[in-house]
């Protein structure tokens, strides 16, 4: 199933020749999304320059997981993985329209199917789109984009045989989660004598909640966009019934406003359309990259507090003189774990300063320009019949 | 039982009603005042030619009470004799009989010649060539909502200010102080006057327990005051529509509302006094009835308007239900951005990026600027189009009593047709009864009563004929002013829609460059 949708806007990303990925398509089934993954590159280790495999939301979770679980890339911040495509509410939606078919016209159920499934749609490309900024992002990072589990994700075209976690993963995960955090506390606890560091454990804390807040509000405001707009819908449809059912003069106001209604309403979704993709998944995504930046210097404490204990531990061993050398091989481990942790976090937290003041600006810049377009064409729209009407009076 | 009533207006509308006459207009109005003489259904009062003025005593036998399910007050008297056959009116007094002037017969006289109906539409005439004389210059503001008392007594007061130019009213502008009791015992007196012979009275505003006693326990919150607001709206909106109407107009009771000082308290509007239990007894008794009544309509005119009113309802009633969620989800979009714009203020305050930061809390701005402009379109979205559907809502079902109306006098008719026939039956039979001493006796009798039943469906025909031309009449008018309304309103309402997209232009163009200025 073809469609053009824009790029991945969340993130503002150099697109480089020698890799580039996509998704090119997406088919819906039943429960679960099929992406078409497809790559242009002139690397040396593909075998060819173009090329196309099929992946599932599970696939992805898989090579997230195996970045997060790797060492090496400790130091750096990993790109959240994209969240699970959810169509159970559009689903239900469908289904309710479906068994209430008797209770409404046939104008009426067409025009509340046509929106739904247009709901559907929507829904599907914001998933295809999350999924694509995905690849994008380790695509774009200098060493995740050597990654071999991502090099085998783009050109294996045989399953993967990735199956989603069994139960007793889920609730080790779980477990896994609850230590994590209350090391996170502590580890935060300790002062850090660098100053950046200090600042950005500081300032992402209280980014992080702050970006969570906003975010459920804006999808709050948003869906009573919705309604109104929904609500202008029904009126539209009331109206057309007036217009047609009434002998006097006024019949063509009726008619005239529920045509007005009709057009309105489209703006409106329209408009609440945009600001979902504009703001409130611009808040998301950074939701979860604010969270992927809080883990990185959760990597990086922990380190340190390793570090901090090598070195006690040595201090202790020389004093006793026993096992020396195994305890400076351990603290010079340490050091160098702690080291370079902290060199490729500094430059990574401030590329993602750089990467989030480009995407708000761009996409504050677009909701802007897109609702004054959308309150330009409403203005003319209700301008024009204002007009007719008062001509006729 | 009941409270006590109001004392009736004797002395005054007397003398408006003689003074009125000299002038020559309100013809009508002292007729239709004469009718409400208490008399049970005695003779003709002798005064009266038979064929004289439609609405003569026996009228009373109407049923007062409208279907309208929404108005719940007509009046009450404090006797009401469930005993007669027709029931009686439950009527404030009117002037007694013994008012009955000598003068409007006079008036009557030269027109004996013509037919009641002719009579009734000269009447009619005569009332909108007055008016057209004097054209409808009136304006009537409802203000000042100020408590009075405290506790469970107290009340709104409300303060009605009357602007016209019209000669019929003694000053130029009147204004009195009046509660929501009042205005329902007006309507309630139109109502017993003028439903049940076919006109369209504009029901008043409904009442609302909850919240009144908002109101009465004295939370100064913002659910009170828009509840008061919502109420005063609705009070102006009442009695400006009573007033466009030409002939309630000139009631009496109307221009006493609009320009007397103290008014005596219509008490009977109470839910629960022994009237209002009473109404509720015979509405229920109402709808029975309506339901056995099954007219040969002759008319198509009435069949057509009747279906076309029902599917006026219908819709309007669907208008009115999804305009009411559209203002109900535009508040909760008011309140929902003003939270995203404090969420977003804060937000920019903990960014640190020093342009980006000051773009976000201009958003926030930007925001609640825009939530307050929703708040303001909800406003228009209520008192525009919501209150307006609303208002029609309830004025159809007063339409669709008149029509119920007119059922019944055609039914009453009708009923009094068969017992006409049952008696002359009767009369034949008693030729075989078998006392010939008590047989002239009998013969007389009959002979008597079939004569007042013979009077009786004269008279019901031509109640029937003239309900049936009131209403046309009364439909052409409502027709028009539903026109006038809705064109009017819809303009205004499209107008609020234009000027609340005006404003979010300016406000977007104010923060796109803040945007682009993020660095």
């Amino acid at each position: 199933m073809l469609f053009d949708r824009p790029r991945a806007v969340n993130v503002d990303l150099q697109t480089d020749a020698t890799l580039q990925v996509d998704i090119s398509d997406a088919l819906s089934e039943r429960d679960k999304v099929k992406f078409t993954v497809h790559t242009k590159s002139t690397l040396p280790n593909f075998k060819q320059n173009e090329f196309s495999v099929v992946r599932q939301h599970e696939e992805f979770i898989w090579l997230h997981d195996s970045f997060v679980e790797n060492e090496e890339y400790a130091g750096y911040i990993i790109p959240p993985a994209p969240p699970r495509p959810d169509f159970d509410a559009s689903r239900e939606k469908l289904q309710k329209l479906g068994e209430g078919e008797g209770s409404m016209t046939k104008e009426e159920f067409t025009k509340m199917k046509q929106e739904l499934e247009a709901e559907y749609l929507a829904i599907f490309k914001k998933t295809v789109a999350m999924h694509e900024v995905f690849l994008c992002r380790v695509a774009a990072h200098p060493v995740l984009r050597k990654d071999m589990n991502f090099h085998v994700f783009l050109e294996y075209n045989q399953d993967l045989s990735v199956r989603g976690k069994n139960k007793r993963e889920k609730m080790e995960d779980f477990f896994k989660n609850v230590v994590k955090s209350a090391d996170g506390v502590l580890v935060a606890g300790v002062k850090d004598v660098d100053d950046f560091f200090e600042h950005e454990k500081t300032f992402l804390l209280e980014y992080h909640n702050r970006v969570k807040d906003a975010s459920s509000k804006s999808d709050r405001m948003i869906r009573s966009h919705k309604s109104a707009a929904d609500d202008i819908n029904r009126i539209a449809s009331t109206l057309y019934t007036l217009g047609t059912q009434d002998s006097t003069d006024v019949c063509k106001f009726f008619l005239k406003v529920s045509e007005l209604f009709e057009k309105t309403r489209k703006i409106e979704a329209r408009v609440a359309a945009d600001e979902d993709l504009k703001l409130a998944d611009l808040l998301k995504y950074y939701l979860r990259e604010s969270q992927a930046a809080k883990d990185l210097l959760y990597r990086r404490g922990r380190a340190l507090v390793d570090y901090e204990n090598a070195n006690k531990a040595l201090d202790k061993a020389r004093a006793k003189n026993k096992d020396v050398l195994q305890a400076e091989t351990s603290q010079q481990v340490c050091c160098q774990k702690f080291e370079k942790i902290s060199e490729s976090a500094k430059q990574e937290l401030i590329d993602f300063k750089t990467r989030r003041v480009a995407a708000f600006r761009k996409n504050l810049v677009e909701l802007a320009e897109l609702e004054l377009k959308h309150a330009k064409g409403n203005l003319q729209l209700l301008q024009s019949c204002v007009g007719v009407l008062k001509g006729d009076t | 039982m009941a409270a006590e009533m109001e004392p009736p207006p004797l002395g005054d509308a007397g003398q408006t009603d003689f003074r009125e006459i000299e002038d020559g207009e309100g013809f009508f109005v002292s007729t239709v005042t004469i009718l409400e003489s208490p008399e049970p259904s005695s003779p003709d009062p002798p005064s009266m030619p038979a064929e004289g003025i439609s609405t003569n005593g026996p009228k009373q036998e109407d049923i007062s009470l409208d279907d309208d399910p929404e108005d719940l007050f007509a009046e009450a008297t404090e006797e009401v004799s469930l005993d007669s056959p027709e029931r009686e009116p439950i009527l404030s007094d009117g002037p007694s009989p013994a008012i009955t002037p000598v003068t409007p017969t006079a008036m009557l006289t030269p027109r004996m010649g013509l037919g009641t109906a002719e009579m009734f539409e000269r009447s009619l005439d005569e009332l909108e060539e007055d008016e057209s004389g004097d054209t409808f210059d009136m304006h009537i503001a409802v203000s000042d909502p100020e408590k009075v008392g405290d506790g469970m007594n107290a009340y709104m007061g409300y303060k009605v200010t009357t602007k016209t130019s019209m000669t019929i009213f003694s000053k130029n502008e009147t204004t009195v102080r009046r509660r929501f009791s009042d205005f329902l015992g007006l309507h309630s007196k139109l109502a017993s006057r003028y439903l049940h012979i076919g006109y369209i009275v504009p029901p008043a505003p409904e009442k609302s327990i909850v919240g009144m006693t908002k109101v009465k326990v004295g939370k100064e919150d913002l659910s009170s005051a828009e509840f008061v607001e919502k109420r005063r709206s609705a009070l102006e909106r009442y009695l400006m529509r009573t007033v466009k109407h030409p002939i309630l107009l000139k009631d009496p009771d109307v221009m006493m509302f609009l320009e007397s000082s103290e008014l005596p308290r219509a008490v009977s509007t109470q839910a629960l006094s022994g009237a209002g239990i009473l109404r509720m007894v015979n509405k229920a008794a109402d709808a029975v009835n309506k339901m056995t009544i099954k007219m040969n309509e002759s008319d198509a005119w009435f069949e057509e308007k009747h279906q076309q009113f029902e599917n006026l309802d219908l819709q309007l009633r669907k208008l009115h239900a999804s305009v009411e969620c559209l203002v109900c989800h535009r508040k909760e979009l008011s309140v929902n951005t003003a939270s995203f714009a404090k969420s977003a203020a804060m937000l920019g305050n903990s960014e640190d990026h020093t342009a980006l930061s000051r773009a976000l809390s201009q958003l926030a701005e930007v925001e609640e600027k825009i939530d307050q402009l929703h708040q303001d379109q909800a406003y228009a979205d209520f008192y525009l189009f919501s209150e307006l559907l609303g208002d029609y809502v309830r004025l159809i079902t007063a339409v669709k009593g008149v029509f119920d109306h007119r059922m019944k006098t055609w039914s009453k008719w009708q009923d009094t047709q068969l017992l006409l026939q049952k008696k002359r039956e009767a009369e034949s039979k008693l030729q075989f009864a078998n006392k010939p001493d008590k047989l002239q006796q009998a013969q007389d009798e009959i002979k008597e009563e079939i004569e007042e039943l013979e009077g009786k469906v004269q008279q019901g025909e031509k109640d029937f004929e003239l309900i049936s031309k009131t209403i046309r009449k009364e439909v052409s008018r409502f027709e028009k002013e539903r026109v006038k309304d809705f064109k009017v309103v819809i303009i205004k309402y499209l107008e609020s829609l234009v000027q609340t997209q005006q404003q979010l232009i300016k406000y977007w163009e104010a923060f796109l460059p803040e945007a682009k200025a993020i660095a």
